[in-house]
Order: structure tokens, then sequence, then C-alpha cells
């Protein structure tokens, strides 16, 4: 989808929501909710064309796929956590949405401990052996 | 299914549309038929927009997490 589209589709989904805002409020929800997904599901594929780019160039780089996957999975954690977090806090959930971001950083530090273990191994490998 | 603006259109018209039956049935008197319209109304717009989160989480599944 072009970038003209996209923010018409913004501008649009603002004019209804504040027109729906003050009939209905779980409606106006509603229009918040799904214009995230369409705006998202339109970009995706850009995304993935991006992924493989990333991928292609940490293959010729020789880096290992392990930590390779692993960026990619903190990216789609750290964009799910997002959205999440944002829309909790839309609907008037503050507490709820910490949370969810809390959970998202949880989560990322798991992914990476691999990683880090990873880089005190080398540090501890630098040391000279007493 | 969700490349365009229709899906949004036609969660705002449903919105409108049962803010209006409620108000009317409201003003007849039959509070509890215009809450069964309000909820109906809600389910239909749920269903519209799970399946379009469903076909998100999907998505963001296979191109991040896969």
């Amino acid at each position: 989808m072009d970038i003209l589209q996209i923010v018409l589709l913004g501008i649009i989904a603002s004019i209804l929501y504040i027109v729906l805002k003050d009939i209905n409020r779980s409606f106006a929800f509603f229009i918040i909710l799904i214009t995230g997904i369409i705006i998202f599901l339109s970009i995706i594929q850009q995304i993935a064309i991006i992924f493989e780019l990333i991928q292609d160039l940490g293959r010729n780089a020789n880096v290992e796929g392990l930590y390779m996957e692993t960026i990619l999975k903190i990216i789609g954690i750290a964009y799910i956590a997002e959205i999440g977090a944002s829309l909790t806090k839309e609907a008037g959930l503050e507490a709820v949405a910490k949370n969810i971001e809390l959970a998202g950083k949880i989560f990322i530090l798991l992914l990476a401990v691999p990683i880090i273990t990873a880089v005190v191994e080398a540090i501890l490998n630098f040391l000279p052996s007493v | 299914m969700f490349t365009d603006a229709q899906v949004l259109f036609q969660i705002a018209g449903i919105g409108i549309i049962v803010a209006l039956i409620h108000t009317i049935l409201k003003q007849m008197g039959k509070e509890e038929i215009a809450q069964f319209a309000t909820l109906i109304g809600f389910i239909i717009v749920l269903v519209i927009v799970i399946n379009g989160l469903s076909d998100l989480f999907n998505q963001i599944k296979s191109v991040f997490l896969f």
C-alpha cells in the first residue's frame, strides 16, 4: 500500500473515531483496533523483504544463524508488546499496559540469554588464566 | 479482506446504526430489547475484528518468529 493511502486511512479513522466516540465507546475502540490491523497487514510484506535482505547479509558475513534468528524474534516481540500496550493504554488500562511492557522486556531478556552467555564466555577466554 | 478502508466504514456504520436502534427502542420503553440490540451489534463487530486480529498475529508469527 502506498504511504499516501496509509495516511489517508489514518485521517479517515480519526474522523470516524471522533464521530463514534460520543455515540458508542466500544465501537470507537474497535475502529482503533481495525485501523492498526489494516496498516500493519499492508506493510508486513515489505518487512519480510527487508528481513530476507538482513538474513542474506548475515549469511554472507558468516554470522551464526542463531544470532540473526534471535534478533528477528526480539524485534517481533517488541512490536507485539508495543501494539498490546498502546491498545490497552488507549482503552484506559494503564496498569495492564505497564505489565504488558514488562512482560515484553522479560521475554526479550530471556531470548538474549544464549548471546549473553556467549559474550561472557568470550570475555573469560581473553582473561589470562591465573 | 483487510486491504482497504471498507471494513472501517463497515464498523463505523454498524456502530451508528446500533446506537440509533438503541435510542429508538429506549424511547419506545423497551429497555431490555435495546440492550440486546447493542449486544448483538457488538458481537457482529467483534467477529470482524477477531478475524482481522488472528490474521495479523499469523502474519507476525510467520515473519518475525518463524
